[in-house]
């Protein structure tokens, strides 16, 4: 029994179970399948999160982001500025407690570099009702080539606790044709 | 001639200067020591306690995100949800495990406990760090969760608990150690360990590793919080964090998968088909299990993709086959033991014929096939590079972990209680009908609970998230209607699972303090194998006689169609995302 001793002292030269060769055969080769099945959507795939990253101080960050909505400032909503950035340029997004700044409106079918970092604690973006996902750190800076495939207005929450004003943090991305 | 040769007179050979006090079980015939008696007793009694705490915990939590209820302010939600995790992810399950671990060894070895006074001093620093995390976190200052991210402070005590907490833990561990050299050198047993005392070895090892790495991030995070170090890089602290947080979970795989073979021996009788191919398994999770850190970074910036993908892989999945060997060789063990018993006819009589009735077998088989169907599954899916970025930080991930820890470790440890309380504490269960529900109540309970957050997450609901419905964001979102149904039914599920865990508390805590003492003429004994009829008819493994297993081939069979599915299902959502590179 499990709870004893094996019955032969010598248990390693045992004969194994047909079964659970057969078995050990189907889980390795479906272990492989899937490790190499990763490195194949890289190849692929157009779903891959970048690694591109610089280490940036928080004040630095903001002082680009500000300068940046400054230029591309369309409007305002809420008291965030509504920004529209040419296609292919580098966008910026700020996060802090408790906002997602600044609002952004993009075009169908182009893709931008867009920026990402947070100022004081960690952050989450995501992007509702797509569901994309992404961990934002202070003083890392994260630069995602992004190409939306769908017009309307989108939210972004976050979904790394942040405190006491975490369920309140959104901001919101547009895309029009 | 002086102190020191007195002393090592004493080491060639003559009786160690404590003696072991030894009694013999009545119905297994094992022989257990006093001591190590009294500490599974009180590391399962403290287990139990920090369960109902942290059970409740959770049930204020579910009750919040389920919207027509919505119970707790904002502030007391992020208290009690950081509350919840640190008292059943922690206290429950590690105060349980030492006391598995000390059965183990002593008790399955027939040994004496390595030194107990040392057993006490970790245990009484498990309760004291245990009951310190309690304080900080109820005062109100340490709301930061369970994994308590920088830049985002916690008071000093709340490190300090952990630390605490972590170093009681450790001299369990290394008692454990102990314990095993002294049944080697004393020969209380022959030839090998069994394998359950293998798996619960494996855990013992994966904890060391765990608890260094909480040493090395906590012990830094500590010194920040009193002001004696400036900065605590974020992205760093996740990485060596979870080495602590997911390898802590491992142990509770190890550690579980090991009661799951212990309740089929006890309960049926079950053999290991082989106990090569159930050590090999074992061996994998030593080997790969503490790569999992990764699991938690596949959305980070800074980390390269071939880090990622090694490390999330378990270096390619070897990890994974020990689990889905386990998933084969466990319930295969039960179907040959159960036809050894007679149970011979179709697929599957054995599986309809077997014990229900009782709640360390009902609740043991519930634990392995949850397990493998919800958490198994989607853990996986979840670690896969690309998918992750679907589901990382919704609701989808702590889906995931109750179906590992509720579903999976909980729901055998209640199953294994039902055994220690009469072979340890000697009473009998006071209240057997409530004890043959409790395991499906709760199995439901926690199954559903999985699914509906797993559901809710998939829609894109964050996890510790006060409010979904945003009303006072400055940008209002609103998530679709299936999450608010999602979040409703896992409340449900939540109240399903309070109370076939109050059933479960409420139970052992009675048959423990009142509950009829088992041994007197008056009470029926107990034989082990509970239900083994025909044992002697069986074959030895092996022989020409050896079982055959459809039953346990068309449940394999039909985990791995649901696993294969599923995983291409998500890589097809993917692949309708918005493109990023």
């Amino acid at each position: 029994m499990a709870i004893s001793p094996p019955p032969k002292r010598i248990w390693w030269n045992e004969p194994v179970h047909g079964v659970e060769i057969g078995w050990i055969a189907v889980t390795v080769l479906w272990g492989l399948f899937m490790f190499f099945f990763m490195i194949a959507w890289h190849f692929i795939g157009q779903q891959n999160l970048s690694t591109e990253t610089y280490r940036v101080q928080p004040h630095a960050y903001q002082a680009r982001v500000e300068a940046f909505a400054e230029r591309f400032k369309v409007g305002e909503e809420n008291g965030t500025p509504v920004v529209r950035p040419p296609a292919g340029e580098d966008v910026y997004i700020l996060a802090r407690l408790w906002e997602w700044w600044p609002i952004l409106e993009l075009k169908r079918g182009q893709s931008y570099r867009i920026h990402l970092s947070s100022v004081d604690w960690q952050h989450g973006f995501s992007l509702q009702p797509t569901n994309i996902n992404i961990s934002v750190h202070p003083g890392y800076e994260h630069v995602i080539t992004l190409t939306p495939t769908e017009t309307g207005q989108f939210g972004i929450i976050c979904n790394e606790f942040c405190g006491i004003g975490h369920h309140r943090m959104t901001g919101r991305i547009r895309v029009t044709e | 001639m002086t102190a020191i040769d007195a002393g090592a007179i004493g080491v060639a050979g003559e009786a160690p200067a404590r003696v072991a006090k030894y009694r013999t079980c009545r119905f297994t015939g094992l022989r257990i020591e006093a001591q190590a008696e009294a500490l599974i007793k009180v590391n399962a009694v403290a287990a139990v306690v920090f369960l109902a705490i942290g059970g409740l915990f959770g049930l204020l939590v579910a009750l919040t995100r389920w919207q027509a209820v919505h119970l707790l302010g904002a502030e007391w939600f992020y208290l009690v949800l950081t509350a919840h995790g640190a008292n059943v992810l922690l206290f429950w399950i590690i105060f349980f495990e030492i006391a598995v671990l000390y059965f183990a060894s002593a008790v399955l070895l027939g040994a004496r406990l390595a030194a107990p006074r040392m057993a006490w001093l970790g245990f009484v620093l498990m309760v004291a760090g245990a009951l310190m995390a309690n304080y900080a976190v109820l005062e109100g200052n340490s709301s930061v969760m369970f994994t308590s991210y920088p830049p985002m402070m916690a008071s000093p005590w709340f490190y300090l608990s952990l630390i605490l907490f972590a170093v009681g833990a450790l001299v369990g561990v290394a008692v454990f150690f102990g314990t095993l050299m002294v049944a080697r050198q004393e020969k209380t047993y022959d030839g090998s360990i069994p394998l359950v005392t293998f798996g619960a070895l494996t855990a013992a090892i994966i904890a060391v590793f765990t608890i260094a790495s909480g040493a090395i991030i906590l012990i830094p995070t500590l010194l920040w919080s009193l002001g004696f170090v400036s900065n605590i890089d974020s992205l760093m602290y996740k990485l060596v964090w979870w080495g602590m947080g997911h390898s802590s979970q491992q142990i509770n795989v190890s550690a579980h998968v090991a009661i799951w073979y212990a309740i089929g021996a006890m309960v049926l009788g079950a053999r290991p088909l082989s106990e090569k191919v159930s050590r090999m398994a074992f061996l994998m999770y030593i080997l790969f299990l503490q790569l999992a850190s990764a699991h938690h970074l596949l959305a980070e910036p800074g980390l390269s993709s071939q880090w990622k993908i090694v490390n999330t892989s378990y270096m390619m999945y070897l990890a994974v086959m020990g689990s889905m060997i386990h998933g084969l060789t466990v319930p295969g063990a039960i179907e040959a033991a159960q036809r050894r018993n007679g149970f011979t006819r179709g697929a599957f009589e054995w599986l309809r014929k077997a014990p229900w009735c009782n709640p360390a077998f009902s609740g043991m088989f519930l634990s392995l096939v949850m397990f493998g169907f919800i958490g198994g599954i989607s853990g996986v899916v979840l670690g896969t590079e690309q998918l992750n970025v679907l589901m990382h930080n919704t609701l989808y991930v702590p889906g995931h972990f109750h179906g590992t820890v509720v579903a999976g470790t909980t729901l055998a440890f209640m199953a294994m209680t039902y055994l220690v309380v009469p072979l340890i504490f000697q009473r009998d269960i006071l209240w057997p009908r409530m004890a043959t529900w409790q395991p499906v109540l709760f199995g439901i309970g926690a199954g559903g609970i999985s699914m509906f957050m797993m559901g809710a997450g998939t829609l894109g609901v964050a996890r510790r998230h006060w409010d979904t419905t945003f009303t006072d964001a400055p940008h209002a979102f609103e998530h679709a209607p299936g999450a608010f149904l999602m979040l409703g039914l896992n409340g449900i599920f939540a109240v399903i699972a309070a109370i076939g865990g109050i059933m479960f508390v409420v139970n052992v805590v009675a048959s423990i303090l009142v509950g009829p003492k088992l041994g007197g003429a008056q009470t029926r004994p107990l034989t082990f194998p509970l239900h083994q009829q025909a044992a002697e008819a069986a074959s030895t493994y092996g022989s020409h006689a050896t079982v055959k297993l459809p039953g346990t081939i068309i449940l394999v069979g039909l985990f791995f169609s649901a696993f294969v599915l599923y995983y291409f299902v998500n890589w097809k959502y993917l692949s309708e995302l918005w493109l990023f590179r």
